[in-house]
């Protein structure tokens, strides 16, 4: 299809490689870079936890050595355990998914591509600037990865002061590292903050003619509350690390005792972002998944409205709680009283979208398709980390799970498998529609039990660990912890065989996977307007604004 | 031309600023490093050049175009939402600030059992010096900016535009000498020190990103003037014009609340 040249000093089709893609105003090339980097940096940081999982595979120290980082446990060779390069890993691992994987996967790739087709709108409100949101996302993570490899504390490469950032330890760790990473973070947070303001004028002012709020779809709603949730966040995370960059660099105490600081102030400044974060990370996959589970059980999604409230109610509780992440503060009992019901209503909301995806299976026609598997298995790790996440939020139990591997279990089960999984469902649902070309079935639910199997024996063993008491960022554990961790490694290395199948996949596909012919290759219960378009869509869609009878089903209230 | 766009949103043909914008980002936080830790200024100013070159070109292809009519009703109308959650994230950045100013001054780490700290004896400023003057100028500069919409607006009056925005812009930069006056004041004459303490690291953050809003309201004010005298602006059609009024009130607002959290309550202290 020929490029419509708007402003008449054409350029056609044949944009070339460095337009098309370093200077695109395109929301749908832009959502693809997204997607594609987003996958580069989470292989990155994905390696990093294998390789952690590696040294934890056996009690002692066996290959994060002084001497060097061995791949192979070399028991003849001297190896003086290495504290800092473990610290670096955990927490440029933390930082990357974070900031760098998981946002920019859910909120710029799908957020970016899907948004504005679902409502109809021919692009985001500000073309220009979605660009300029993806290439300070690329800035923000080239400035990350310069950080793990600049000279950081204990005389080593990069920062070990986990990915809070808490001080005094960010505030002390010497060298350039820490405060590469504290810009790092500061041009993820505006490449955010911008994508939010252009996700919320787009959706305020570019829907379809006829298409009210509360007909909008539910993964378009989830992208609204998330924009929202960045854009009330990410500018408070902006002063929390300023502040510790005044401190390092300028003689500054906002956190510092000796001067009058607080360190504590840090904590809950960043976690008055930090909180809002776990849903910005979780919301779009929560639309993504109605979709899926709706057009696999070939019903519309069940209670459309109360799903929209929810996500709001989610949004704003989201917002109201963040100390509890920090109950063994000295935070007095009142205080804690407060984060621990306020903590505990969120449920209430999340079981709404819970019972509702179920109520949507429940009499349908349930099809078992490869994006379908990856929604159910969402439910389940979903629910799984739903669960202990009202365990944790008890002040009183908290006192013995702070800081052990049960909240690692904890929020891995919610943030890593929610989150991925979605992730997954919508790379496997969305697939053909993107690039024109189908994935082998085979192959993707293949992948799907590898990973299923693969995250589940790592994660659901480290409950038990931190039942026992195994605290969480340490290289090291004693005999008594050794057969889950065990267990917890070998889960770790099939999810990355699984994670590099994927990658196999996706190049297979893209190569000589099957063509799609039809705009729906699903059914008529994939009813919004992306199904309408070609697979792959036009360069320019809906220059012909949708009508309504493209996109009201009637169900959607 | 294979397809006409049939809708009347704006639909931009590709561009180098976002890339050129982000790599100049890059370099600028890049050098910015290396300069504290004393390895060069260099690639921090490369950086920021780049960063202000690109401001510069973007927002002059932004005025090209609204100056050709690609500013529909519709996208003019995204162009507000658009500043409003812009100015929204900006109020949310002074949230950490006062953050840190309130807990810093409602719980002093002094009162904290088993702490030993002794806070330094401040003498704060007196709010009713050039803080009251301040206060002043700035609502009076927000008043000749809100004039100058009116006459723009209500009588189409250039010169009421004119006039109203260069008073604005005076009486703006009128308030960035005066807190600069005031802060070599502080740090040569009473003994401040830039940093070292809470208060100080407070009220030098807080007041400075303030100022520093102030300064970029200024220049946002001040592109204002030269394009309404070059004849940019219609009483239906002045979306760059009414924006920079926002911020410059934004900017009013943010320094009411520090007058009273910084200036008054402190100098109320002593």
């Amino acid at each position: 299809m020929a490029d419509a040249a708007i402003h008449g000093h054409g350029h056609d089709d044949q944009r070339g490689f460095f337009t098309r893609w370093f200077m695109s105003t395109n929301h749908k090339d832009i959502g693809i870079l997204y997607l594609v980097v987003s996958a580069i940096v989470g292989l990155i940081s994905v390696s990093f936890t294998v390789f952690m999982r590696l040294e934890l595979m056996e009690p002692g120290v066996q290959h994060l050595c002084m001497e060097g980082a061995r791949l192979f446990s070399d028991s003849s060779a001297e190896c003086t355990p290495n504290g800092h390069l473990w610290n670096v890993l955990i927490t440029y691992h933390g930082v990357l998914m974070m900031f760098f994987v998981v946002i920019p996967a859910l909120f710029g790739g799908f957020g970016n591509y899907f948004m504005p087709l679902q409502i109809g709108a021919p692009d985001m409100a500000f073309p220009r600037m979605n660009n300029l949101s993806f290439w300070l996302f690329v800035a923000g993570t080239s400035l990350g990865v310069a950080s793990m490899l600049a000279p950081g504390g204990n005389d080593q490469a990069g920062s070990g002061v986990g990915w809070v950032l808490y001080p005094p330890l960010s505030t002390t760790e010497g060298g350039m590292s820490m405060d590469l990473a504290i810009f790092a973070v500061h041009l993820s947070g505006a490449s955010s903050i911008l994508g939010a303001i252009n996700m919320i004028t787009t959706f305020l002012n570019m829907r379809a003619p006829g298409m009210t709020l509360f007909k909008v779809p539910l993964f378009s709603w989830s992208i609204f509350v998330t924009a929202w949730m960045i854009l009330l966040a990410l500018p408070v995370l902006a002063g929390a690390i300023t502040m510790l960059l005044m401190d390092r660099n300028f003689g500054f105490t906002f956190f510092d005792a000796s001067g009058g600081g607080d360190p504590v102030l840090y904590q809950h400044i960043l976690w008055f972002f930090g909180h809002p974060e776990v849903y910005i990370v979780i919301l779009p996959g929560f639309g993504i998944i109605s979709h899926v589970i709706a057009t696999f059980s070939k019903k519309p999604i069940f209670g459309y409205l109360p799903m929209v409230w929810a996500l709001i109610a989610i949004g704003f509780l989201g917002f109201v709680v963040w100390a509890h992440h920090m109950y063994t503060v000295g935070m007095s009992i009142n205080q804690q009283a407060y984060f621990m019901l306020a903590t505990m209503v969120i449920a209430v909301p999340t079981g709404v979208k819970v019972f509702s995806w179920i109520a949507t299976m429940w009499g349908g026609s349930v099809e078992f398709r490869a994006p379908m598997l990856w929604a159910f298995g969402f439910l389940i790790v979903f629910t799984i980390g739903g669960v202990t996440g009202v365990v944790v939020a008890q002040a009183g139990i908290d006192r013995a799970y702070h800081d052990t591997y049960y909240v690692v279990a904890h929020f891995h089960y919610v943030m890593s498998l929610g989150a991925v999984f979605a992730i997954f469902a919508g790379v496997y649902f969305w697939f053909g529609k993107i690039t024109g070309r189908q994935y082998p079935e085979w192959a993707a639910k293949l992948h799907f039990w590898m990973f299923f199997i693969g995250t589940n024996l790592t994660f659901f063993p480290q409950h038990f660990l931190g039942r026992q008491g195994m605290p969480r960022r340490y290289i090291d554990y004693p005999e008594a912890f050794a057969y889950w961790n065990h267990i917890s490694s070998w889960g770790a290395f099939l999810s990355f065989a699984s994670f590099l199948f994927f990658i196999g996949v996706v190049i297979w596909s893209l190569r000589r996977g099957a063509k799609v012919t039809e705009n729906n290759y699903w059914n008529e219960y994939a009813d919004t307007l992306e199904w309408t378009l070609p697979s792959p869509p036009p360069e320019h869609t809906f220059e012909q604004l949708p009508k309504r009878e493209d996109w009201d089903r009637g169900h959607a209230h | 031309m294979a397809h006409a766009k049939n809708h009347d949103y704006h639909i931009l043909t590709p561009s180098i600023w976002p890339f050129i914008g982000a790599v100049g980002g890059f370099v600028m936080l890049f050098g910015a490093v290396l300069w504290m830790h004393g390895v060069t200024a260099w690639m921090f100013w490369i950086g920021v050049v780049a960063v202000l070159y690109t401001m510069f070109a973007w927002w002059s292809d932004v005025v090209r175009e609204a100056n050709t009519g690609d500013h529909t009703p519709v996208v003019r109308i995204g162009l507000r939402y658009g500043f409003i959650l812009f100015i929204t994230s900006e109020v949310m950045f002074f949230a950490a600030w006062f953050w840190s100013i309130f807990k810093h001054t409602l719980y002093p780490m002094a009162e904290y059992a088993g702490t030993e700290y002794v806070p330094p004896v401040i003498h704060p400023v007196d709010a009713f010096h050039i803080p009251l003057l301040n206060t002043v100028i700035l609502l009076l500069s927000g008043c000749a900016v809100t004039w100058a919409h009116y006459g723009l607006v209500h009588a189409n009056d250039r010169k009421v535009l004119v006039n109203g925005l260069a008073i604005g812009i005076v009486l703006g930069i009128a308030f960035t000498g005066l807190q600069a006056y005031e802060y070599g004041f502080l740090l040569n004459n009473e003994g401040w020190t830039f940093g070292g303490d809470q208060f100080y690291s407070n009220f030098f953050m807080a007041t400075g990103f303030h100022g520093a809003h102030v300064i970029i309201g200024t220049i946002f004010l001040i592109v204002c003037l030269l394009r309404a005298i070059k004849g940019d602006f219609t009483p239906e059609r002045h979306v760059g014009f009414e924006t920079a009024a926002w911020y410059w009130h934004f900017v009013d607002v943010v320094w009411l609340f520090l007058f009273f959290a910084v200036y008054l309550w402190a100098s109320s202290a002593v």
